[in-house]
């Protein structure tokens, strides 16, 4: 992302409104900048903010004399006066960063949008889960701190040393030049990215000692992560981990509950059938 | 995506925070399957939402591209839920969110009689989503549970930031802008309604809930209500 100089009049609203907290006003010129090693080119400032496209010499004139008559006027926060923020054509590697935050990108790989993938959101649909195991969703960067894919590759090596199996579809496994070690492609590990998620499933046997290597490689990581962990019920909508995730020391609170009230097109099971 | 599941805040602070969302399968029932998205979102109206919204467009909360400089002194933040089911277009996620238990449970009893035919997950707190399945006669079918943040979490903000912020699940209602709110209504600049609805504008995956927001803010307020 860009802040056209020559538009920007220093108003400072869009240093508030981004994630990662990399624009800035410098006061002497007054303009605001953007830190592209900080930027995700997550658009939150280009598509959250409206604008006014206002004449910026005679803002810049309105903001001098107000302030000379010690003048206070709160703008609305979501507006940028003169439609100074740009966004850039992206290049290798730098792409990563927008398809990894920019909420409205759709990855190629899966087809829907966000880092992941469809999860046991649509399992009563797809049987992706399968009882008996226990799938894990583990976003670095969030809450709104940011990962770069340095720290991604440390929890990814961790977790492939367990053994652990990527989801093939993730678009985050399709950056790793090895998925069976967790390696990633090393021209993107200074990039840094909103949140990226890595998923994979385990034996439900397996739950407490894939929580533990969690915990230990979340000690060794320059950001922060959300771990979720997901399995089937019973039939009689029993879930086994709310047995196993409280004796692990993580106490039941949120949860995303698939209902089962989803099914298969009939027109495409009857082409599945035959 | 995650995107629903890691909603901060203890107990207490989640009992009016439910989203309802609909999703068809790719490669399974997303054929035709607007239609389907956009006749969840219209049932949703008659239970009194707080959101409705669509991951790819948004919510009834959006940014407007182009503003008229005047409207600093009068602007309209009344949401519209028409122009979001008029704007869904292609096939993803469609969310619909409450701050009360019991309009949400109605809403799920309507969605089994209405027998969408796509997969529907309640995002809330365990044991409400459990207790409204039993009500429903519904049995669950799977469920991921959410194990909080770990990591360098002593560098994550104070907590109503932290609540305010996570209300979107891409993490595009930042941590500087919640303080910027807080602290317009901290300081009566801002009320908490307005305060809310500026930061659910930011929120494209329509999840966030300016209810919560707006008594989260409230509740900053030099002389919160019920003091």
């Amino acid at each position: 992302m860009w802040i056209d100089p020559k538009l920007c009049v220093g108003c400072a609203n869009c240093v508030a409104v981004c994630p990662m907290e990399a624009i800035s006003v410098d006061h002497t010129s007054r303009r605001a900048n953007v830190d592209l090693d900080e930027c995700v080119e997550c658009h939150a400032c280009y598509r959250g903010m409206s604008r006014e496209r206002l004449n910026p010499t005679a803002v810049r004139l309105v903001r001098r004399a107000a302030e000379l008559f010690r003048f206070r006027f709160d703008p609305e926060p979501d507006v940028c006066p003169t439609s100074a923020i740009t966004p850039e054509e992206l290049t290798w590697p730098r792409t990563v960063r927008r398809a990894f935050s920019d909420v409205l990108v759709t990855h190629e790989s899966t087809g829907i949008l966000g880092r992941g993938t469809e999860e046991v959101k649509t399992n009563d649909v797809t049987g992706r889960l399968e009882a008996g195991r226990a799938g894990f969703v583990v976003e670095l960067g969030r809450p709104s701190t940011g990962a770069r894919f340095h720290d991604i590759q440390k929890v990814a090596m961790a977790l492939a040393d367990t053994g652990a199996a990527f989801e093939a579809n993730n678009p985050l496994t399709g950056l790793m030049d090895d998925p069976s070690t967790g390696v990633m492609n090393p021209e993107i590990l200074d990039e840094k990215v909103l949140s990226a998620i890595l998923e994979f499933q385990t034996e439900m046997n397996d739950v407490e000692r894939m929580l533990s290597v969690l915990r230990d490689v979340a000690m060794e990581i320059r950001t922060v992560m959300a771990v979720g962990v997901a399995s089937r019920c019973d039939e009689t909508g029993d879930n086994p981990l709310e047995t196993i995730l409280p004796d692990a020391g993580f106490p039941i609170l949120r949860a995303k509950t698939n209902l089962g009230l989803g099914r298969r097109d009939s027109a495409r099971e009857g082409a599945m059938a035959s | 995506m995650t995107h629903s599941l890691h909603r901060y805040g203890r107990y207490e602070d989640l009992t009016g925070d439910f989203i309802v969302f609909a999703m068809p399968a790719r490669g399974f029932n997303d054929t035709d399957a607007i239609e389907t998205q956009k006749a969840f979102l219209r049932l949703a109206l008659d239970f009194d939402p707080v959101n409705i919204g669509d991951a790819k467009r948004g919510g009834e909360f959006r940014p407007q591209e182009e503003l008229n400089p005047l409207v600093h002194w009068r602007r309209n933040t009344e949401p519209d839920p028409q122009a979001v089911i008029e704007g869904v277009e292609s096939t993803g996620i469609v969310s619909a969110v409450f701050d009360d238990f019991e309009k949400m449970q109605t809403f799920v009893r309507a969605l089994q009689e209405a027998d969408l035919g796509v997969s529907i997950n309640i995002s809330a707190l365990a044991d409400r989503a459990q207790a409204c399945c039993g009500a429903c006669g519904i049995t669950r079918h799977s469920v991921e549970y959410s194990l909080g943040f770990q990591g360098r979490t002593e560098e994550l903000p104070e907590k109503p930031v932290l609540e305010l912020s996570t209300m979107c699940g891409h993490g595009t209602v930042s941590f500087g802008l919640a303080k910027k709110m807080l602290d317009r209504v901290r300081t009566g600049r801002k009320t908490p309604k307005d305060a809310a609805r500026t930061l659910a504008r930011f929120c494209v995956c329509s999840i966030f809930n300016p209810a919560r927001a707006e008594k989260i803010l409230a509740g900053e307020r030099p002389d919160p209500p019920g003091r």
